[in-house]
């Protein structure tokens, strides 16, 4: 039972909101992923949504983006509905948003140049020369113009996650969903990464989606914060209130305690009774 | 205890039919919405083309060998059993009907499926589960379109090609053992062959035959690979089952179109 301090957001306007999330539900074979989550994010802003692992944290993303379809509520990108939109249309809004994959989720195929350069040649009919300049703008915000040769299986975890943001970055989105941008990287890596989305986000405007469980990293660039457990938003704030919750649970999330309101132990029997029930 | 056995029992086959037909209904659904796809293929011919490389060209080598032995291994038998009735005079007719109206296709269709759909299904399985599939969807870019009606196509013009190719190749392998190293009158090998091989009844129901296990081993490659459970275990049951079914229905179907064309004749 979470008895999370609620902390409402400030400052909101309704035309600051791209993306509003209402009552949403979406369940998974028996397993209710979503039951009745809201939430806002802004425009131009960095917002992390974090949480312990198989709360449904990239199902979400899934969700904004329409690959999957809820059970219920409402998902608002830029005052679409996102689930009542047609293929076509649906397609066109995607043009509008970029995503990165945890797994970087780069075409093994092809190389690190015609990866940045796929959606453009998919859906622009511009010449070589043009797509060769953007691509080689990408890459080098990125700093991997060098290695525009190579194919995805010579890349370390943390450039293939760099070229999977150059790719996304290609149509010029108005939103970046990143799907566990940090996770098993090195300390190097994951710095670059961690000024990469704030620079992106800054210097192009865009608005930027977190989804992770690592806290250091997303909150020392996110402007605001979502926590969700148990299929809800447990609470919400920005990084400074987020870190004087008087929430147990939000505060052994934020600070990684090993015990608290959950557990460190899976719930067993008495442990002297389990050694000696034998004996 | 034996009742609820049998109880067991039988919830197990309604679940395995009910599984089955599930499977068959997305198969289905998912093979129309694949052809519907097929349209942008007319503007960009050239994501047809390089799928008529890996499923088609790169099967040659294998369809070719197979067939000049499968061939070979027909005149020698072929030989043997003729020639105690003196008719030995007959095995380029026997070659090529037996090539041409039942090895040709089935044998290239099980080559096939165990070949290129096997590939198919492998590249398709491992893209979804590296996130590939989803990756475009979100770039905006229809994977039915992109990567699945292509491969789809490709195997369907492919198969018809290459059960062509076994069955020439294989009549010229029959051709070197009969005639070659087994003293057959090399005039009476091809005339034989060309007044008895119709061209309606023999080679158009061999190439309608190979049509059809082309469509049968090409959508159920693509199918298994895009149904694939998206983890490494998942993608190679999939291939095993990609193979394992496509070729029993192609022996199934085989049984099925040759009892037709029997029929009509």
């Amino acid at each position: 039972m979470f008895l999370g301090l609620i902390i409402k957001q400030t400052d909101s306007k309704s035309g600051d909101i791209l993306v509003k999330i209402r009552d949403l539900r979406f369940i998974r074979g028996d397993k209710i992923i979503f039951n009745g989550a809201d939430l806002d994010i802004r425009r131009g802003k960095i917002t992390a949504i974090m949480g312990p692992s198989g709360t449904g944290k990239t199902t979400l993303l899934k969700l904004i983006g329409g690959q999957l379809q809820p059970a219920g509520g409402t998902v608002h990108v830029d005052g679409l509905n996102v689930h009542r939109l047609r293929q076509p249309e649906l397609y066109t809004l995607r043009k509008r948003l970029g995503m990165l994959f945890q797994s970087g989720a780069l075409l093994t195929d092809l190389s690190v140049y015609e990866n940045v350069a796929f959606a453009l040649r998919e859906h622009t009919a511009l010449p070589e020369s043009m797509i060769r300049h953007l691509v080689l703008t990408k890459l080098h915000a990125v700093g991997l113009r060098g290695a525009r040769d190579l194919m995805p299986s010579e890349l370390s975890g943390g450039m293939a996650r760099r070229v999977a943001l150059a790719r996304a970055l290609a149509l010029d989105p108005m939103m970046i969903m990143y799907d566990e941008p940090f996770t098993g990287q090195d300390p190097i890596s994951m710095g670059v990464l961690v000024k990469l989305i704030k620079t992106m986000n800054d210097a192009l405007g865009i608005t930027s989606v977190i989804v992770s469980h690592d806290v250091p990293e997303s909150a020392s660039i996110a402007d605001y914060i979502y926590i969700i457990a148990d299929g809800k938003v447990i609470e919400h704030g920005t990084p400074e209130a987020l870190s004087q919750t008087r929430s147990d649970w939000t505060r052994q999330f934020m600070q990684g305690l090993p015990d608290g309101p959950v557990r460190f132990h899976y719930p067993a029997a008495d442990y002297a009774e389990d050694l000696f029930q034998n004996i | 205890m034996r009742i609820s056995n049998l109880i067991n029992v039988i919830t197990g086959l309604g679940r395995f039919g009910l599984g089955f037909l599930q499977r068959l209904g997305r198969s289905v659904l998912f093979l129309l919405r694949t052809l519907a796809a097929c349209s942008v293929l007319f503007a960009r011919p050239g994501l047809i083309v390089r799928q008529l490389y890996a499923v088609g060209v790169l099967t040659v080598l294998i369809i070719v060998v197979a067939g000049l032995f499968v061939g070979m291994v027909l005149g020698l038998q072929g030989y043997n059993i003729l020639v105690r009735f003196n008719s030995e005079a007959s095995l380029g007719v026997m070659v090529g009907l037996s090539l041409v109206r039942e090895l040709g296709p089935v044998v290239t269709a099980l080559l096939f499926a165990g070949r290129a759909g096997s590939a198919l299904t492998a590249e398709i399985g491992l893209m979804k589960a590296t996130e590939q599939l989803s990756g475009m969807e979100m770039m905006a870019v229809d994977p039915y379109k992109r990567v699945l009606a292509p491969r789809l196509i490709a195997g369907f013009i492919s198969m018809p090609i290459l059960a062509a190719m076994f069955s020439c190749v294989g009549v010229l392998g029959g051709y070197f053992v009969g005639v070659g190293l087994l003293g057959v009158d090399a005039g009476a090998y091809w005339s034989q062959m060309q007044n008895s091989v119709d061209l309606w009844d023999d080679v158009l129901n061999g190439m309608i035959k190979s049509i059809v296990f082309g469509f049968i081993a090409t959508w159920i490659a693509v199918f298994e690979g895009y149904d694939s459970v998206p983890t490494s275990e998942g993608v190679s049951m999939a291939t095993t089952r990609s193979v394992v079914s496509a070729s029993l229905v192609v022996l199934a179907a085989n049984f099925l179109l040759t009892a037709l064309m029997l029929g009509e004749e």
